[in-house]
């Protein structure tokens, strides 16, 4: 790995060159706030530069490697979404009613990357409580897409997905609850993966929709997914969701051999309103597969068509429910013009919440109200049911599913923010995933014709991850979409 | 529904959410079109096996730390306004 040019910073090749003592864990964790510095005045993927945490993370992982320790992210600089709770650390979930939120525990995933070793550097910018699907709903202020500093990163996750992109983490964790680490890797050009629901626990993860959202990493390669991901699933008894089911070793599952595995291509994805370069380099990714010994069966998902109408009923019925804790009374803001308890509570959350958080505590509350819960809420979870049927049927005819991740590429800053339908519309090919539980995998397959990336998403059965890794690494053998990185302002690799 | 959501909402922002949200409506009328009659509805995620784990406190000597971060703490309390008139 070279220190000076980001489309060399991988997980496992810094691993390589830490070992092999070419620099040390202190050495990167400076490279990197060197690079923050130089970029992030036009990114803006960061809502805090931990820089006094990273340097003491990164000293004492080199004394870990002083005594000979090796292991997967030992001294590895990371970021986090700002929707992970860090003990000591303000978490803001890029929303002014968490402003001077600092937690006094740190979130499961949070532990267990500090227990491997791995360097925190920065909280990442995301839409407030993560909704949303091109970071401008950030309280912050936008994120912008480092190949295009007018076009934005995809959302929620977007913070994560451009400090990996923009080489400024090895990798990084985001949430996904219809798609939000799914969009954003797409977008930036970058890997991103949403487990199975269940896979890693969401113990101090600020809650969005409890029965979709689900962590997941960010990287350069599917390799360094792998290893990220093998740190960070795995039961964990504070989060009585997740699931007791062993965690393989998805980096063993990297054979590159795909030879009669078969990839179901679902029909509904590819009709009306897929742009022209997408269409093209999914087919070509294909193509790739298919070289590899890669069977494509065609299948049929038919609830497709309802997935976005299903997935912001349910997101925002649970939404409106868990977001009612932020009342002004255990944490974060609390009105100055407090009169009694229910003016308190009613100035605190419209003072606190942005218009997307509203716009949704709104609609969900409305989907749960008397008189419409069963035409909305009861509606939507039966519609539930059969999309997750569809993907039951369907894995019955191949081990794993490939699509486009979005109709499009990174669209404008502003483009659809003046429209929240149309926003929403952006998720079409990634609620499914949430509402059916499985894991995505989203992978860089080419550039359209503004040299914009796209991004192949491929969905795999529940607990199956170590299968959309497997054809996604292969995929990356034969291809370098991945390996491919912006140029920065300032002339940075 | 703002009463509801405990969300003082100013008219301005009554106002345009009012246009937004008939959109977003009118958007998930489609649902309207399946037939679902029959149809389990989905709770949770459906994939869930939940593990129950014992109920116990265990961090009560932190009790100041977890609530140092509250607007109104007092001791290991929270002051709220006055609720009885």
């Amino acid at each position: 790995m070279n220190l000076h040019d980001a489309s060399t910073f991988t997980v496992a090749g810094a691993r390589r060159s830490l070992d092999a003592r070419e620099f040390s864990a202190t050495e990167l964790t400076r490279a990197l706030l060197d690079r923050i510095s130089r970029v992030e005045g036009n990114l803006h993927a960061l809502l805090a530069v931990t820089g006094e945490r990273a340097l003491a993370d990164a000293t004492r992982a080199d004394q870990r490697i002083a005594q000979g320790e090796s292991a997967p992210l030992l001294g590895v600089p990371i970021v986090l979404k700002d929707i992970f709770a860090t003990r000591g650390i303000r978490t803001t979930c890029a929303s002014r009613i968490l402003e001077n939120f600092v937690p006094p525990y740190d979130a499961d995933a949070t532990r267990r990357l500090a227990e491997a070793g791995a360097v925190l550097i920065g909280k990442a910018n995301m839409d407030e409580f993560a909704m949303g699907s091109s970071n401008e709903n950030s309280a912050y202020g936008a994120c912008r897409n480092p190949w295009g500093l007018d076009r934005v990163p995809g959302g929620s996750s977007g913070g994560s997905a451009v400090a990996v992109a923009a080489g400024e983490a090895l990798a990084s964790l985001g949430t996904d609850t219809g798609g939000s680490i799914r969009l954003p890797a797409a977008f930036t050009g970058v890997c991103g993966m949403k487990p199975t629901y269940g896979r890693v626990s969401r113990y101090g993860v600020i809650a969005y929709a409890s029965s979709l959202d689900q962590v997941g990493p960010f990287a350069r390669t599917v390799e360094d997914l792998a290893m990220v991901l093998g740190i960070i699933a795995g039961h964990d008894p504070k989060d009585s969701t997740s699931a007791v089911v062993d965690v393989p070793d998805y980096h063993a599952s990297l054979t590159g051999d795909i030879r009669g595995l078969k990839l179901g291509l679902p029909r509904q994805y590819f009709e009306g309103g897929l742009s022209e370069d997408v269409e093209r380099a999914v087919r070509e990714a294909l193509e790739v597969l298919r070289a590899r010994g890669a069977e494509l069966v065609d299948i049929d998902l038919p609830h497709t068509p309802y997935a976005v109408a299903t997935y912001y009923l349910i997101a925002t019925a649970e939404a409106s429910s868990n977001l009612g804790r932020y009342d002004g009374v255990r944490y974060g803001h609390r009105t100055d013009k407090v009169t009694n308890l229910l003016e308190m509570y009613r100035e605190t959350r419209v003072e606190g919440f942005g218009p997307e958080v509203k716009r949704r505590i709104i609609l969900g509350t409305y989907a749960l109200s008397a008189g419409y819960y069963d035409a909305y809420y009861r509606k939507a979870l039966q519609a539930r049911t059969l999309i997750r049927q569809d993907f039951e049927e369907a894995y019955k005819l191949c081990d794993a599913i490939i699509t486009p991740t979005a109709p499009q590429t990174a669209f404008r800053l502003g483009e659809k923010a003046s429209d929240p339908l149309s926003m929403y519309l952006s998720d079409v090919f990634t609620n499914s995933a949430n509402l059916a539980g499985i894991p995505g995998l989203v992978i860089p397959c080419g550039f359209d014709t503004k040299k914009l990336p796209i991004g192949l998403q491929i969905l795999a059965p529940s607990f199956a991850e170590a299968t959309a890794l497997r054809a996604g690494d292969a995929y990356q053998k034969d291809t370098d979409w991945h390996l491919q990185a912006p140029d920065l302002p300032g002339g940075l690799k | 529904m703002a009463r509801l959501a405990r969300l003082g909402l100013r008219d301005e922002e009554k106002h345009s959410l009012r246009g937004e949200l008939e959109s977003i409506l009118a958007y998930v009328e489609k649902l309207q079109e399946l037939d679902t009659s029959g149809v389990a509805p989905t709770l949770g995620s459906g994939n869930e096996r939940p593990v129950l784990r014992e109920d116990a406190v265990t961090n009560q000597e932190r009790g100041h730390e977890m609530v140092a971060g509250a607007p109104d703490p007092d001791d290991t309390f929270l002051r709220v306004p006055k609720i009885i008139e």
